[in-house]
This record gives C-alpha cells, sequence and structure tokens, in this order.
C-alpha cells in the first residue's frame, strides 16, 4: 500500500482530536504556569498579575542550586539501577516459554497497581528496626541487634528503583523480544562467551532502546516527591518536595511555578544533551 | 445485553422507593431541611468522620438546615481553592473551618464576610482569643474548636513521662524524634522560645528569631523524622520506631485508649495551643444560615459534645462547661499554653520559611 501525503484540510482531520487534547491539557497549563512565575507574590496573601523576575532570583542560589543538584543526581542514579537490573533480567525472560513469559508480565504488571504511598509505608516497615529485614538478619546471627535501615539515601533509592522497574522492563521486553536470536548464535559460533556476547553483541544492538528507557527513567523519577519523604531525611528531599511546599502549604504560587519551569528547562535542556550526544556518537 | 434491558426496575426497588418516599412525606423535617441547606467545610478524614455522626444530624434536628459536609485539604490547599472560587463568584463551602494563619491570609483579601456578632448571641460564651478580627474591629471568625499539639512518648521505651519540651534537645534522645516538617505548623520556634528565652516574645525581632533558629538547630540530630502527613509519625510512635516527638493531643489520647503504648504529655512550659475558626466566603449567599450555624456551634453544651466526642478542646470558658475535671483534663490542660505567633506567619513568611528550609534540608 503507498501512502499519499495529506492532500486538503480533511486529510489532517485525525490529527485534530490528539492536537486538541494537548492544547487543552498541556499547553493551556504550562502556558498558566509560565505566566504565574512571573507574577508578584503578595506576602501573607495570594499574588497578582505581574511582570517581576524575583521568583527566578530568589531561586538562584546555592541552597536550590544544592537541591536541584540532587534531585537531578538521584534521578539520574536511578535511571541508571533500573536499566542495569532491567536489561539482563528482560533479556533471560525473553528466553523463557511463552507460558512464564506471561506470569512474570503479569506480576509485574500488577506493581504497577500499587500506589506511591503503598510503596512507600510498605518499604517503610520493611526497612525499619521494630519490625523490619534487619530482624532476619539478627535471627540468622549476621547483626546483633536489629537495626533501622531508613530513613537515608539507600532507603530512597530503593524505593523508587522498586517503583521505576517494572515501567523500564516493559519498555526494553518489546526491543529485546524483537531481537534477532541469530545475532547472539552468530556470536557464540564464533567463540564469545555469553557474557561477552551480551556486552558486545547485545547491549550495542539496543542501544537506542537503551537510551530511550534511561531518559524516560530519569523523567519519571524526577517527579517523585512522596518517597523522598517517607525514605529520606530532608538532605534527601527533592526539588519537587520544595515546590509541593510552597504550592500547598505556603499558598506561593509564583515560587513554586518558577521553580517547575526550572526544573522543566532543565530536564529537557539535559534530555536535549543526551539525544545529541547519542547521534554524534553514531557518526562517528 | 438483553436480559439486563428487560430486568429494568425491579419490583423491590419500586417498592423501596415507594417506602422512601412516604417515610420522607412522613418527615416533614426532611422536607423542610432540604428547604434551607449549607455547605460546611470540615478538615476530611477523622474530623469530618467525627462531625457527620454527632454534631451535624442534631444541628438539622434542632434547625432544619440541611448540613452538606465537605471535606477540606490541610495546609493552606483549601484558603486557595476557596479564594480561587470566590474570584469567580463560587463558593465550595458556605462555612468552612479555617487555620489562623490561613484566616489571616484570607483577611487581606477581605475573602471573609464579616459577621455580625448580633445574630451569634452565643459568641459571648467564647474565650476572648478565639474571636479572629479584621484591623478594624469586624469579625471575620469564630473559635470552632482548638487542639493542643504536645509531648508525646511511647511508654514501652519510656517508662517516664518527660516533663519538658527540653527532652528534645538532651543528647540521649539522638534519633528518636519525630517533628512536624512545616514552621507553620510545628510552631517550633515557639516551643524554642518558650522553654529557653522566656517566653514568644522572644520572637519579637529578627536577632529574636535567629537566636531561636540557632537553639532549634541543635536538635537537628536528635530528628529521626521531619513529617508532613500524620499518619507516617502515628504508626512510628505506637510501634515505638520513632518513641518521642510532637503530636496532637486528642489523636494520641484515642490511640492510648486503643490499647497503644503511647501518651501525651503536657509539658511544664505548656502544649501547643492551635484552633480553627469558622468563617464565611464573601461569594456565600447562606448568609443566614451561617450565622445560625455558628451561633448552635458556640453554645457550651455543643463544645462539651465535641470534647467528648471528637476529642477537641472548647473555645468557650471553662466556667460554662459541663465538663468534669477528668474529661477537661483528656483534652486540655491548665497550664497555659504556648499561643503561637500568627502574626509572623503572615508578615515574615517566605523569610521564615527560607531560613527553616535551610536549617532542616541544608
Amino acid at each position: 500500500m503507498k501512502r499519499e501525503p495529506p492532500q486538503s484540510v480533511a486529510d489532517y482531520g485525525p490529527l485534530f482530536f490528539p492536537a486538541g487534547m494537548l492544547l487543552i491539557f498541556f499547553v493551556v497549563p504550562f502556558g498558566t504556569m509560565i505566566a504565574v512565575s512571573f507574577f508578584q507574590r503578595q506576602e501573607g496573601g495570594f499574588y497578582t498579575p505581574a511582570f517581576v523576575f524575583s521568583n527566578y532570583e530568589r531561586f538562584l542560589s546555592a541552597f536550590f542550586g544544592g537541591v536541584l543538584g540532587f534531585s537531578l543526581m538521584l534521578a539520574v542514579t536511578v535511571a541508571i539501577c533500573c536499566v542495569v537490573l532491567a536489561l539482563p533480567f528482560t533479556y533471560l525472560l525473553s528466553r523463557l516459554s511463552r507460558r512464564l513469559q506471561v506470569i512474570w508480565l503479569v506480576g509485574l504488571l500488577s506493581v504497577l497497581s500499587l500506589s506511591e504511598v503503598i510503596i512507600g509505608f510498605a518499604w517503610s516497615t520493611l526497612l525499619s528496626r521494630t519490625a523490619g529485614l534487619s530482624n532476619l538478619l539478627v535471627k540468622i546471627g549476621l547483626l546483633d541487634q536489629p537495626i533501622a535501615l531508613f530513613p537515608s539515601f539507600g532507603a530512597v533509592l530503593t524505593g523508587m528503583v522498586y517503583q521505576a522497574l517494572p515501567y523500564t522492563i516493559l519498555v526494553l521486553y518489546p526491543a529485546i523480544v524483537r531481537l534477532d536470536p541469530t545475532l547472539m548464535e552468530a556470536a557464540r559460533t564464533l567463540g564469545s562467551s555469553p557474557m561477552r556476547a551480551f556486552f558486545n553483541v547485545l547491549v550495542p544492538a539496543l542501544r537506542n532502546t537503551i537510551m530511550a528507557t534511561l531518559i524516560m527513567v530519569f523523567i519519571f523519577a524526577l517527579g517523585s516527591y512522596l518517597l523522598p519523604q517517607i525514605l529520606g531525611r530532608p538532605q534527601h528531599w527533592t526539588l519537587s518536595v520544595l515546590i509541593t511546599d510552597q504550592a500547598i502549604y505556603q499558598s506561593n504560587m509564583p515560587f513554586a511555578a518558577a521553580m517547575a519551569v526550572f526544573l522543566v528547562l532543565v530536564t529537557l535542556g539535559l534530555v536535549a544533551l543526551t539525544l545529541l550526544i547519542g547521534r554524534k556518537g553514531e557518526k562517528a | 445485553m438483553d436480559t439486563i434491558l428487560k430486568t429494568g426496575v425491579s419490583r423491590r426497588a419500586v417498592l423501596g422507593a415507594g417506602v422512601v418516599g412516604t417515610a420522607v412525606l412522613a418527615m416533614p423535617n426532611i422536607l423542610r431541611a432540604q428547604d434551607k441547606s449549607l455547605k460546611v467545610g470540615v478538615y476530611g478524614g477523622y474530623f469530618k468522620d467525627s462531625f457527620d455522626k454527632n454534631i451535624f444530624p442534631e444541628f438539622t434536628k434542632a434547625t432544619g438546615i440541611a448540613v452538606e459536609s465537605v471535606a477540606e485539604p490541610t495546609g493552606e490547599a483549601w484558603l486557595v481553592q476557596l479564594e480561587q472560587a470566590a474570584k469567580a463568584g463560587a463558593a465550595p463551602a458556605d462555612v468552612s473551618m479555617m487555620s489562623q494563619v490561613a484566616m489571616l491570609k484570607g483577611q487581606t483579601t477581605k475573602l471573609w464576610t464579616p459577621l455580625d456578632m448580633a445574630k451569634i448571641p452565643n459568641s459571648k460564651n467564647l474565650i476572648e482569643r478565639f474571636v479572629n478580627k479584621y484591623p478594624d474591629g469586624s469579625v471575620a471568625g469564630i473559635g470552632a474548636v482548638s487542639w493542643y499539639i504536645t509531648l508525646v512518648t511511647n511508654t514501652d521505651v519510656y517508662k517516664e513521662a518527660p516533663t519538658s519540651w527540653a527532652a528534645f534537645w538532651d543528647k540521649a534522645n539522638a534519633d528518636k524524634l519525630g517533628l512536624l516538617a512545616l514552621v507553620s505548623n510545628s510552631f517550633l520556634l515557639e516551643v524554642t522560645a518558650k522553654t529557653f528565652f522566656g517566653g514568644t516574645n522572644a520572637l519579637d525581632t529578627e536577632e529574636g528569631l535567629l537566636k531561636a533558629f540557632d537553639k532549634l538547630a541543635e536538635v537537628k540530630p536528635n530528628v529521626r523524622l521531619w513529617y508532613r502527613d500524620e499518619a507516617q509519625f502515628e504508626q512510628s510512635l505506637k510501634s515505638g520506631e520513632i518513641p518521642m516527638g510532637q503530636y496532637y493531643h486528642d489523636v494520641t489520647g484515642l490511640a492510648a485508649s486503643e490499647g497503644h503504648p503511647v501518651r501525651s504529655t503536657f509539658p511544664k512550659e505548656g502544649g501547643v495551643q492551635d484552633s480553627g475558626c469558622w468563617a464565611l466566603s464573601r461569594a456565600s449567599k447562606k448568609v443566614d444560615e451561617a450565622h445560625i450555624f455558628i451561633d448552635y456551634m458556640s453554645q457550651p453544651a455543643i463544645q462539651a459534645t465535641l470534647s467528648r466526642k471528637v476529642g477537641t478542646s472548647p473555645t468557650v470558658k471553662r466556667e460554662l462547661l459541663d465538663l468534669s475535671d477528668k474529661e477537661f483534663a483528656a483534652v486540655s490542660s491548665d497550664i497555659e499554653p504556648i499561643i503561637p505567633r500568627y502574626d509572623l506567619y503572615t508578615t515574615k513568611s517566605d523569610w521564615l520559611n527560607q531560613k527553616w528550609t535551610e536549617l532542616i534540608v541544608g
């Protein structure tokens, strides 16, 4: 079947609905947010329409720079952990029988039905001193007395990786299943060990998929604000937590909006940079 | 599909509707109640459930005004929603229970309809500080309920109850405290000032505030959890995971009565007494009903019921109440309370918030 380029306005018809949705639910709210970020904050009240840069000025400090840096670092770490765990797992999964694959995938999907609140509270119980996993270690003699494993950076990372892992696997799964199995067979025939074949053949073949997955998990993790609160100390709070504080508890919408706009811009910048480097790497 | 359509309205449903219809006709109360109604915003969860069960039905019976209770979020989200709605001429709730800081913020945009005290005769029962006034003296809100934030401990871990807020600063309590995460709801600056600097007047100047911040910084190593969500701390307190902290006196009492090993102590410097006001949105058309409601809620008998059933501390004078000493002690204390410096959270809110966030996050 040959694809005709659209001739008339009517041919673009199918696009109107998604475009309208995008306009109403993304462009308009985002535009409003940008506008509010320039409004004047009335201390002890609300805000008045204006065009001031004070909200951005307040954000440009070492303190907020540090929080932004931590949020980005946390999201990158979560993304890398997820892909490192999910890639071998998904590869092994794709080599199982169809039946077992379905069971695994249904199990993973069911994790997605858990809300962030449940995940947070479940992990805080698992990592607690009074009822947590360290009690098992005491039982088998590895520890003298139970210890609290949260709040800590490790707890935040664990919770967030747990939450993002099913997404990672579901994104990687189609690409890995579709991968030509003869690639690996050829590598093995040419005398490469399974590990070597995995890293020298499979990983490069999935380069673009891996990149896309990293970016997706990164953005997913950047928006997290509940798990850092439940499982972390204040120094592990992300910028999203502070945005929530300003918007809900301080009713300082202009400052919250300015922080959110800044976060979006930095995120988009980083994603663009990653894609750019990726493209250069392909050319080389 | 066919079978579903055919079923339609069952005979049972028709009979049921008939019974309900007759019942409604037989009880003119309900019909009348439908003529007059009032939307009342109360904090969602425990508060709303208790009010729905113990207070609102009695009010409808007494006045014929039906109450539709609206669950409002804590924090200032509800204030923002009311303000936005009022700009558009709508009122998601006619009367809302508002925190003191929210009352002051709402005053700046004249969000609250000034109340006519002549229509609220019971307001004379109130303790003076629970009447929230505009700068020109008109009344913006009337005390609905008050509650205490006290020093709470797990009784398994602390056999002896602590007697002073200074326990937070005790080096022996390293990594054992759960404290509220926001400057405007933990009131820890006031606690620090009262405990170490002779009273909340020490916070009058910026210098005094900085001194309080410095003193408060010493608590940081003792804090395991800075919580926004009450459930987060309550669970840990019950299990002994985080055995000490600040929490609400009413909910702690409830947990103790259910057999959990927790206790709430009024320290010798006093508990922190916070309160909520009934306030009427300027977009509401139910001005008369609102006045009747607020007057009803200010009766000593209703305040006593609230203390017994909801566990809140009364906003009317002690001598007017028929609460026994034991009942009164369960919800309040004769120790002079620490009253939060609400003025600071409007005049210096951004500065305080910035310093506070830097203190606990930095």
